[in-house]
């Protein structure tokens, strides 16, 4: 079959692979018919994921058809569209019991590399290097999907794929940031990043029924698109000063949530300060990650107040403003994406056109275009939000 | 010492009080005990009645035999059982360092053994990983082949 397989640094390439098998009673295998790119594609294809080998299959924001279902899967059946988590999960151990599934005991099959970097093992990931598991991703013809009954959902008549292909990573990762960030009732809450998952954590800021939700960027594009489909407020970090422009826009408090959408290669928009962070990363002894985003939301962020970091750090960081988080006694928390706690609510939200996630697919097209998908994605260019790749067909999706 | 071989496993769950009533967890670790090697332990999201039935080891551990000394407890705070295992024979010094190089450290069986416990017990099966890879042997990727045929062990490398 084909697929999408990083193969160096800034390299991707669609080759011929064997077919993936099932190995386990609990495993199945789906048909896929589309196949976002994420953010964390980018943070792999840059080289700063570390245990990524070249050939390696990429891809974990997905929705399929179920075409082979192992003796043990009991909620699926062959000809089932189901959207499919991005973080595997077992459902049993105690974290998966407690909600917290991207820390599954259970789902990693190479725990002791993340246990050297780290202490513990999160869960597994669909193509997302070898720490993570080592699992083949979604880009690809078919996929098999790991602890089937608990990581894949099926998707209700009403919702079209468009829709329901974003339930499995970007929508619940914006869920996620403002629910575990605690957004309450009259909340202003600052988003950094207007990729898909920033604009999805504003989205459910707003459902949550915060007062003002301010997303930050640098495209205009990506700012007009939140503006325009989810209505919230945008500020172009490049055109003016966000620390004071926050905190005025919060009545001088500063936001009481803080969400970080950027991840480990935020830009500075000081070209000197940029150039001086990208010099250390590329060490890799100074530092890993690049954090600017982090710091300004440290910093922004209203005493007492959350910063929710959802964008994906890797390793180390350079001058983390501790004072600042300490003295004004804020709450920090991160995780990779609990989704299987959300998706069910999301696809329903969706049902009920409640939560809208269609217009970040701005770029479909057919598997064979990998390359020129990340490089639209990665550059972004000709206003692109997601490529969404289309294993089986032309590109041409249905919206309902 | 409440000490549990598996050859002895029968009495397991008998044990499992007694254990804890004479106070003697946590176990010792080297740190505090040179004369043995280091308790490994799991928490298994069970109760030691599921963990070890009837007193059977789960069948991972049970594979290894004399070469180790099992103990099941009631977890810290409840959440579950504490399956542990400790060798009866650790290697030290060099040959512990070279073990650790060969990718033949009984340790690294031991915490594959614990890990596969809790994975059967918790979810009936022993994920596999991929098997059809679809990776190139290349130069660069050598480190990430070296840790990845370690990586089911313990997170030491
Ligand atoms: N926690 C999770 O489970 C999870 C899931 C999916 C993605 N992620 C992570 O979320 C992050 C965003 O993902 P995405 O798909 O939206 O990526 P994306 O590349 O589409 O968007 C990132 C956006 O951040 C903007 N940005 C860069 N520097 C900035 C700064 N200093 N201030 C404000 N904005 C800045 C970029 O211009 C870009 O628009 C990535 O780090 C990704 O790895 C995490
Ligand atoms: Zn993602
Ligand atoms: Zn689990």
């Amino acid at each position: 079959m084909k697929a999408i397989c990083w193969e160096g640094v800034s390299e991707v390439a669609v080759e011929e692979v064997p077919d993936p098998q099932m190995y386990n009673k609990q495993d199945m295998i789906v048909k896929v018919k589309l196949s976002s790119v994420c953010g964390s594609d980018l943070h792999q294809l840059n080289g700063f994921i570390p245990t990524m080998r070249a050939g390696d299959v990429i891809g974990h924001e997905f929705l399929g058809e179920v075409v082979e279902t192992g003796s043990e899967v009991r909620r699926h059946n062959v000809g089932d569209r189901v959207v499919v988590c991005s973080v595997i999960a077992c459902g049993r151990c105690w974290f998966c019991e407690q909600g917290l599934f991207s820390d599954c005991d259970n789902s990693n099959t190479n725990p002791g590399i993340p246990e050297m970097m780290w202490g513990q093992s999160p869960a597994g990931i669909f193509g997302y290097s070898h720490a993570m598991g080592g699992f083949r991703g979604s880009h690809a013809e078919y996929t098999r999907i790991p602890f089937a009954d608990y990581t894949a959902f099926t998707v209700p008549d009403g919702v079209d794929d468009a829709t329901a292909v974003f339930a499995s990573d970007s929508a619940p990762t914006g869920w996620m940031g403002a629910d575990l960030g605690e957004v309450k009732q009259g909340d202003v809450v600052a988003v950094w990043g207007a990729g898909a998952v920033g604009q999805m954590a504003a989205q459910s800021a707003m459902l949550k029924g915060a007062a003002r939700v301010i997303v930050m960027d640098r495209f205009d594009y990506r700012l007009d698109m939140a503006a325009h489909h989810l209505g919230v407020e945008t500020l172009n970090y490049e055109e003016t000063d966000i620390d004071a422009e926050l905190r005025e826009r919060s009545d001088g408090r500063g936001p009481d949530v803080c969400i970080e959408a950027v991840g480990l290669e935020s830009h500075t928009p000081n070209p000197v300060a940029y150039r001086w962070e990208q010099v250390k990363q590329q060490t890799r002894v100074l530092e890993q990650d690049r954090p600017h985003s982090l710091r300004q939301a440290i910093i922004s962020c209203r005493k007492g107040g959350m910063v929710y970091v959802l964008g994906v750090f890797v390793g180390m960081i350079d001058k983390f403003p501790m004072g600042a988080l300490m003295n004004k006694g804020l709450t920090m928390r991160s995780a990779q994406q609990h989704g299987e706690r959300y998706i069910p609510m999301l696809l329903e939200r969706m049902a009920r056109g409640e939560f809208k996630t269609a217009h970040l697919m701005t770029h479909p097209m057919p598997l064979s275009e990998g390359p020129r998908g990340y490089d639209l994605f990665k550059n972004k260019k000709d206003g692109c939000v997601r490529a969404v790749f289309h294993p089986d067909g032309d590109g041409r999706v249905t919206r309902e | 010492m409440g000490v549990i071989g598996a050859a002895v496993a029968g009495v397991v769950v008998n044990r499992i009080m007694s254990a804890r009533n004479r106070n003697l967890w946590p176990m010792a670790t080297i740190a505090q005990d040179r004369r043995h090697a280091r308790w490994h332990v799991v928490t298994i999201n069970k109760s030691p009645e599921e963990v070890a039935p009837g007193g059977r080891l789960p069948e991972p551990l049970a594979k290894l035999g004399d070469e180790v000394e099992v103990q099941v407890n009631r977890a810290v705070g409840d959440r579950g059982t504490a399956l542990a295992a400790r060798l009866r024979h650790e290697p030290t010094g060099v040959a512990a360092t070279a073990a650790r190089v060969a990718g033949t450290d009984p340790r690294q069986r031991v915490r594959v053994a614990l890990r596969e416990s809790k994975q059967l017990i918790e979810t009936g099966e022993i994920l596999q990983p991929e098997k059809v890879s679809t990776v190139k042997r290349t130069l660069t990727g050598l480190p990430v082949d070296f840790a990845v045929s370690r990586a089911r062990g313990e997170g030491r490398l």
